[in-house]
């Protein structure tokens, strides 16, 4: 019954780093008095905001992976309501579609390797084989991209 | 499936010909099949945190890009649409623009 949400939160651009870390810790002290816990922990610094939310253009985007139910995140959604600080949260519920997602993988790296089996081949890609390269790294939030 | 979800892209396509057929100029117009991107590059995760996989299918005005324009298929087309507006909730794709 383990489930696990994905919390997304933007900090007023004019909040300092002390202050975000504070606002951190305060969801992580949350999450362990309801009996869940933070998994995971992520800044992605400032960033410009798509469209201005009240005085801003810009804010401190944190996204908090979180296990724990559901009750534990209606407390955090209300408390992050609340604060001054937090201009905008987002909290999403994401163990079932990871689930599907690793399945529709899973699966389909099965067949791929039954077929390779069944023409003669060695069951994984061959380094060098095939005309599609590696995927290059993906340097996910790239601004020019959203100012478009 | 896929045979008929490319049949409806054609026959949109079509009509558009059609239009073009007004000034005079008939020409059989080709068109490239289009073929659902998340399909075509095995993309299983259509997330909201990804902006740079969101970007093309929010055109300028930040409208959500139709189907029949984009060719992605349906069951792409709706975890997209929730990808979107999900980003849009939290700022990082704009609802509209001007």
């Amino acid at each position: 019954m383990a489930r696990k949400y994905e919390l997304v939160y933007v900090v007023s651009p004019d909040a300092t780093d002390a202050q975000v870390s504070e606002l951190h810790t305060q969801v992580e002290q949350i999450a362990q008095r309801l009996g869940g816990s933070i998994e995971k922990t992520d800044n992605w610094g400032r960033r410009k905001l798509a469209y201005e939310i009240g005085p801003h253009k810009e804010g401190t985007y944190v996204l908090e992976t979180i296990d724990g139910g559901g009750e534990l995140m209606k407390e955090i959604d209300r408390r992050l309501k609340v604060s001054d600080l937090i201009i905008r949260h987002l909290i999403v519920r994401i163990d079932e579609e990871q689930a599907v997602i690793d399945r529709t993988r899973s699966r389909r790296t099965d067949t791929a390797r039954r077929r390779r089996v069944a023409r003669g081949l060695p069951p994984d890609r061959q380094p060098g084989e095939g005309q599609r390269s590696e995927m290059e790294d993906d340097d996910r939030f790239d601004m020019n991209e959203v100012e478009r | 499936m896929n045979g008929r979800k490319g049949s409806g892209a054609r026959g949109k396509a079509g009509a558009q010909g059609g239009q073009g057929g007004k000034d005079g100029q008939r020409r059989p117009m080709f068109r490239r099949r289009k073929v659902c991107k998340f399909c075509a590059d095995k993309i299983d995760d259509i997330n909201y945190k990804d902006v740079k996989l969101l970007g093309p299918f929010v055109p300028e005005r930040g409208k959500i890009l139709p189907r029949r324009i984009s060719g992605t298929c349906a069951m792409h087309q709706r975890k997209l649409q929730v990808a979107i507006k999900r980003a849009r909730q939290i700022a990082l794709i704009p609802y509209v623009t001007d």
